[in-house]
């Protein structure tokens, strides 16, 4: 099962690495990690993609709650929660295409940020489905290079990861 | 009054009431060992390795109920203290390792004698920091011993780089710690203590399980009022021995993969089990599937969350201290006044007495060669069952746990986790000077014992004078007993040969050097070392080679399915 973990941290040195170490030496599922200060800037936030088993994934947040510096653990998959991620893709966008692209694009609700005479770069944000349908509805030729920012993730209503 | 980053860090260990520091000085700790020379609060210990000085700040701190603190120096100083941090946080013992680090500039420069000690330690400890400014040494530190001796202890780590132990900073230690992402649990869910107490009440076959956690809380007292309230066999981990005491007549003797065979009997056919401040690992169940074949509710208390449902699906989990949490079973049992039933009880104490009538720990005596049973059971006598012992790893370690009964809790010292060769020594220096006058036997063997030989010297400085009993079989013996079983006797690279000549080298170091190899000598050597209270005497026991451990548990079997003597193979 795929969940998504949510953690606040302490933003110190050596934070990141606490966590990744923790993945690599217990032999836990990474599929995505974004890391990025809270509006507090003494802590960080993460979300963590995960795959495993619920005995699994239980023991990732108790052992995700033991590093001394880890504030906070949910995981968000267990009710209501949004995830976005932001992918820019750079195209070759020539003759015909460039007007297909565009209109792809649009469909998607990306935005092309960057024009050159061959070439596009576009901004998509949503969730994992929605971004990988759109790099499969375009013509895979033409793909130049994708950057993906990987999932962030929040709780719907009333549920808030805080201090 | 401004102080040196070095004055800061030896006021703080003096703040803490260290008692000894075990270390080895260099380059990048000059400022720190010169601190250390202009006083006299913390005493230095000087090892002869890095590795020993863990081990033995390791061992004062498994003794006692104190921090252990241990200082080395950057670089090779830290590699080589990685084994002896790595068997501390495998077996929760709590430790401050104070880390020199080359002066701030030179980080990440591949400065001479530089590593990434944070990094390299980062999976083995419970924490480290680096210290980057002068004026977090105090906090640093402080929150260093809060973190190593609350919740599930572990060693800590404070890295400082040279330029920091010479900059300036007034000095205030804190008084008090507060972390917000740090609050280890004490009390217990009321809710599943009561179920707890519940399913015990209930239980017709009950058995309590005991492992290293009772010992590191100081809760034999209240482990062993339990185990009398409720009538119940216990049974005590590697890690446990001691916390409750081996020569009571509940007690079925150690369990897993060398247990005692009502041991584990008693763990697979029980109906109600109780763990206490034990982990359940490979090798205590053995197979955790053939484990969950039988049906039993399982109530654990341990500290860790991560802890529970690991490797065994638990019932009832009680996530706490363990001195609080026996606490309330212990009231709400006082409260209720009822008891297990007698008649179930009764029935399951027979069954028990069965197990036991097999006599699992039993061995064929010779008068022709030494059997290292029999020393073992000569030490325990001879020491009225009251010495500090440690041990290094493999087979003399499991024959120690099995035939010196431990009736009492920090008693016995070993690498249970990491199941480290070559901490034997070092324990000992560790142990002796936490318990000056006490007995100290180090029971090791001829493999293990030069992992660390050269601590020979340490002792000859610090006048320690352990008992020293190799069980010399010139085999790596549990590596030949496995290669006996599943290899069809291949012994790839398991026999020691060109061994040097034992009680000389103990002499040459400064020592006494005994060697024995006929079944009479065993007793009147042994007591001729401890008669030399003052001396460090090593007995060179010459051993039967092909001796084995049993009972076995084969990797991957389940508990039950043990091999009791050679027949059974």
């Amino acid at each position: 099962m795929r969940h998504v973990i949510s953690v606040l941290i302490e933003n110190e040195a050596g934070a990141l690495s606490r966590v990744s170490g923790l993945f690599s030496a217990r032999g836990y599922n990474i599929e995505s990690l974004t890391v990025a200060p809270t509006e507090d800037g003494s802590l960080s936030r993460m979300t963590i993609i995960s795959t495993g088993s619920d005995d699994i994934i239980e023991q990732i947040t108790k052992q995700l709650n033991k590093l001394i510096e880890v504030v906070k653990v949910v995981d968000l998959s267990e009710a209501a929660h949004i995830e976005r991620e932001l992918m820019l893709i750079k195209v070759r966008a020539t003759g015909k295409d460039r007007e297909e692209l565009k209109r792809v694009a649009d469909i998607f609700r990306g935005r092309i940020i960057d024009v050159t005479d061959s070439t596009y770069v576009i901004e998509l944000t949503g969730n994992t489905a929605k971004i990988e349908s759109f790099v499969g509805a375009i013509d895979s030729s033409l793909i130049l290079e994708t950057v993906r920012t990987g999932v962030a993730g929040i709780g719907r209503g009333d549920r808030i990861l805080r201090l | 009054m401004l102080l040196t980053g070095a004055e800061i860090v030896v006021r703080c260990l003096a703040e803490e009431k260290v008692e000894y520091v075990f270390g080895y000085p260099g380059g990048a700790v000059l400022y720190l060992y010169d601190e250390l020379f202009k006083q006299d609060k913390v005493r230095h210990v000087l090892v002869r390795h890095e590795q020993a000085a863990l081990h033995a700040a390791d061992a004062y701190s498994r003794s006692t109920e104190r921090v252990g603190v241990a200082l080395v120096t950057s670089g090779p100083g830290v590699t080589n203290a990685v084994t002896g941090i790595a068997t501390a946080y495998m077996d929760s013992i709590p430790m401050v390792i104070i880390t020199g680090q080359v002066p701030t500039a030179a980080i990440g420069q591949d400065a001479f004698q530089e590593c990434d000690t944070v990094g390299i330690t980062r999976p083995c400890v419970k924490h480290n920091f680096l210290v980057k400014d002068v004026k977090d040494i105090a906090p640093t530190i402080k929150k260093a011993f809060f973190i190593a001796k609350t919740g599930r202890p572990g060693p800590v780590l404070v890295d400082i780089p040279k330029d920091i132990t010479m900059a300036k900073a007034e000095f205030d230690y804190p008084k008090s710690v507060t972390m917000r992402s740090y609050n280890p649990i004490t009390k217990g869910h009321q809710g599943q203590i009561k179920k707890a107490v519940q399913l015990l009440l209930e239980a017709k076959r009950p058995m309590i399980y005991a492992g290293g956690g009772v010992v590191l809380s100081d809760a034999s007292d209240k482990l062993a009022k339990l185990v009398r309230t409720l009538g119940a066999p216990c049974t005590n981990t590697l890690m446990g021995l001691g916390a409750y005491p081996a020569t009571d007549k509940q007690f079925v003797g150690m369990l897993g993969m060398h247990g005692n065979y009502e041991a584990n009997m008693a763990m697979q056919y029980c109906d109600v089990l109780i763990a206490v401040g034990a982990r359940f690992d490979d090798r205590v169940i053995g197979n955790p599937a053939d484990f969950a074949r039988v049906a039993r509710k399982i109530i654990h208390i341990d500290i860790d969350p991560s802890s529970i449902s690991k490797r065994v699906k638990v019932d009832v989990p009680i996530v706490g201290n363990l001195p609080d949490v026996l606490d309330d079973i212990l009231r709400l049992l006082e409260a209720s006044g009822d008891r297990p039933d007698k008649e179930s009880l009764a029935e399951w104490w027979k069954q028990i007495e069965e197990w036991r009538s097999r006599d699992c720990l039993k061995y064929k005596h010779s008068d022709e060669v030494i059997k290292p049973q029999f020393v073992v059971e000569k030490l325990w006598e001879i020491t009225k069952g009251d010495a500090f012992v440690t041990s290094d790893v493999g087979q003399h370690q499991m024959w120690a746990a099995q035939y010196y009964k431990f009736d009492k809790p920090r008693r016995w010292l070993n690498s249970g986790g990491l199941g480290t060769m070559g901490v034997g020594i070092p324990y000992g220096i560790g142990v002796q000077l936490a318990h000056p006058g006490s007995p100290v036997a180090v029971i090791t063997g001829e493999g293990s014992v030069q992992m660390n030989i050269q601590e020979l010297s340490t002792c000859k400085q610090y006048r320690i004078p352990l008992k020293i009993c190799s069980l010399n079989n010139r085999y790596l013996g549990m590596v030949r007993q496995w290669q006996e079983f599943i290899h069809g006797n291949r012994y790839s690279e398991s026999y020691m040969d060109s061994l040097p000549d034992f009680a000389k080298l103990a002499e040459a170091y400064g020592h006494v050097g005994l060697r024995v190899e006929k079944p009479g000598d065993v007793e009147g050597a042994l007591r001729e070392a401890f008669k030399r209270k003052n001396d460090l005497v090593f007995i060179d026991f010459q051993v039967d080679p092909t001796e084995n451990v049993y009972p076995m548990v084969m990797g991957g079997k389940g508990l039950t399915d043990m091999i009791l003597s050679a027949e059974d193979l």
